[in-house]
């Protein structure tokens, strides 16, 4: 039943400047990549990655930057909210994949949330993984402790635009450098800004390097009805055929990293 | 027994459609190339969501609730304005014109010199149809009452879109009247060329856990199963009261659906919920779906079927 099921915050923990993951009580059978749809009774639903999964606890993370994610932002443990979900097709890791080779994950802002998730489920299934993280600055930066308990520090490669923290420069910068250095790569995984997606699939592409993106736009309804999220010029809806999608696709959607649709639908150059 | 080939093929008013389904308006046809990816899945017409005169944001979310026999949905109209959306609708019926898709352009106002304004400028496209929304049950806040509801007012705005257009019209009416028949003679005398039956039926989910409305617009349009028999029965008293073509819409999901309300007398059927049910490619489900019952009961075309729940 396409119906918020209400659900109790537990907790909230600080990420970065601005940005929070709420865990709710909320039991759920997702897949990395995949999204929920959560409800503030009377004020709005947006989409969030779901950020950490547990047996009985689901964790997204939130930035205060609306007025729907800043009311989330805040919120108390004990407060109630809305979930929906989970929708859509999550990231599909390479299966029989070669001896010695590394998935890598390239994450922007709090872009890395399904990443990190992905990253555990990679793991798990004896791969070897490494992490790309870029933010524009030092305290935009999230999980950092969390990546590098699970694949140790050297696994950790963090990039930030102003030199903060890490590589002074943009997580393209250190994927080149992985290539260029030879790592035997199986497949690459993006989420963050649009610019850097589509950045992160050309340089892949032209390296004859698989991968997968995970894109974001505007979503109402979250199971395909209304439309909002068809993407040009291909048409196909982001929450139902997406959020992940190949490298290849992801080159044909000429909208990515160049605009968006508003909540009317209007078009606005990102 | 010979193998006879099945024409499912219909003729809207002039209109060529490969199969009698259509998306309907309002959901999934927000841009030029979402027409197009439903076109792809075998919709045999287009109709993208409505336009009106100025950007619309539309209701904030939740948009869309279900309940145990269908949807509620207060999407409110969101458009970018006829202006801007031009050049989407462009694209739709060029790129569903190749595919032997028409496309149906859908227009509202808020006011009847509204409807002229947008008819005027969606005319420079030279559309062969139009369907004029009379009845979206959600705006009610921004609009006032639907002109569906009263026949006067219905026909008012039929007309002014006839002044203004050399494209054949449908009107879109709304199954809340207490005699859908007189609203659909008056729209019909003022010019309708066809009638869509129906729209959405007024309704509300509560969540009992918080005691608040669902929908962020409170109340919201019933769509899904619920729908179907509401207007398989507003088809049925049409095909008695008028002669123009009547497209059906409500609860449409499969095949069966689809002829039930092509015996009430429907030329066409639209499908909007039916795609969370099936799928986008519920168009190629229900078509096929239709060929199959047809070839089991013996039927080559439609003109056997339409109507025929109204012989004795």
């Amino acid at each position: 039943m396409e119906k918020p099921i209400i659900a109790t915050i537990e907790k909230s923990v600080d990420e970065a400047e601005e940005i929070r993951t709420i865990f709710i009580q909320h039991t759920i059978q997702a897949k990395p990549g995949q999204f929920v749809m959560v409800w503030v009774p009377r004020l709005n639903e947006k989409p969030f990655a779901i950020s950490y999964l547990e047996k009985d606890v689901l964790g997204i993370t939130v930035a205060a930057v609306g007025e729907c994610s800043r009311c989330l932002y805040e919120m108390k443990p004990g407060e109630k909210i809305g979930i929906r979900g989970p929708y859509g097709e999550p990231y599909h890791l390479q299966e029989n994949q070669e001896k010695g080779c590394t998935m890598i994950m390239v994450g922007g802002g709090y872009g890395s949330a399904s990443l990190t998730l992905l990253a555990e489920e990679a793991l798990a299934k004896g791969m070897h993984v490494k992490f790309i993280l870029g933010a524009r600055e030092k305290k935009r930066l999230v999980y950092v402790e969390r990546i590098k308990k699970l694949i140790g520090e050297e696994n950790l490669l963090i990039t930030t635009d102003d030199g903060s923290a890490g590589r002074k420069g943009f997580v393209t910068d250190a994927l080149r450098t992985l290539i260029e250095q030879g790592e035997k790569i199986g497949k690459v995984y993006t989420c963050g800004p649009d610019k850097m997606m589509k950045a992160v699939a050309e340089l892949c592409t032209a390296h004859n390097i698989q991968g997968e993106i995970s894109m974001e736009r505007w979503m109402k309804c979250g199971f395909g009805l209304c439309g909002h999220c068809c993407v040009d010029p291909l048409g196909f809806r982001v929450c139902v055929e997406g959020p992940v999608v190949s490298f290849e696709t992801a080159l044909q959607v000429k909208e990515l990293g160049t605009y968006h649709r508003m909540q009317s639908s209007r078009k606005e150059k990102l | 027994m010979v193998d006879l080939p099945i024409d499912i093929s219909v003729d809207l008013c002039g209109l060529k459609m490969k199969n009698p389904t259509m998306l309907a308006s309002g959901l999934v046809g927000i841009s030029g190339a979402a027409c197009v990816f439903a076109a792809q899945h075998g919709a045999g017409a287009i109709v993208p969501k409505s336009i009106g005169p100025r950007e619309r944001e539309g209701h904030k979310n939740p948009i869309l609730v279900e309940f145990q026999g269908g949807f509620l949905n207060a999407v409110g109209l969101p458009n970018a304005g006829v202006d801007q959306s031009l050049i989407e609708l462009e694209f739709a019926m060029k790129h569903c014109a190749d595919k032997g898709v028409p496309v149906i352009l859908s227009l509202f106002g808020g006011t009847k010199e509204e409807f002229g304004e947008v008819v005027n400028k969606l005319s420079t496209l030279n559309p062969a149809m139009l369907e004029v929304n009379l009845s979206c049950p959600n705006t009610a806040s921004d609009f006032g009452r639907a002109f569906a509801l009263d026949a006067q007012h219905a026909a008012d705005v039929i007309r002014i879109v006839n002044q203004n257009t050399m494209a054949k019209v449908s009107a879109k009416l709304a199954p809340n009247v207490p005699d859908i028949k007189e609203i659909a003679r008056a729209v019909v005398e003022a010019g309708a060329d066809a009638i869509t039956a129906t729209n959405t039926m007024p309704g509300m989910v509560i969540d009992v856990a918080t005691g608040k409305p669902v929908l962020q617009n409170k109340e919201g349009g019933i769509s899904g199963y619920a729908m179907k028999p509401i207007a398989v029965r507003c088809i049925y008293d049409l095909y008695k009261t008028v002669k123009v073509p009547i497209i059906g819409s409500g609860g449409v999901t499969t095949g069966n659906d689809a002829i039930e309300m092509i015996m009430a007398g429907a030329t066409a059927v639209q499908i909007g919920t039916g795609i969370y049910y099936r799928g986008i490619e519920v168009f190629k489900k229900v078509t096929e779906e239709m060929i199959a019952f047809m070839k089991k009961e013996g039927y080559a075309s439609l003109h056997e079927i339409r109507g025929l729940a109204h012989r004795e």
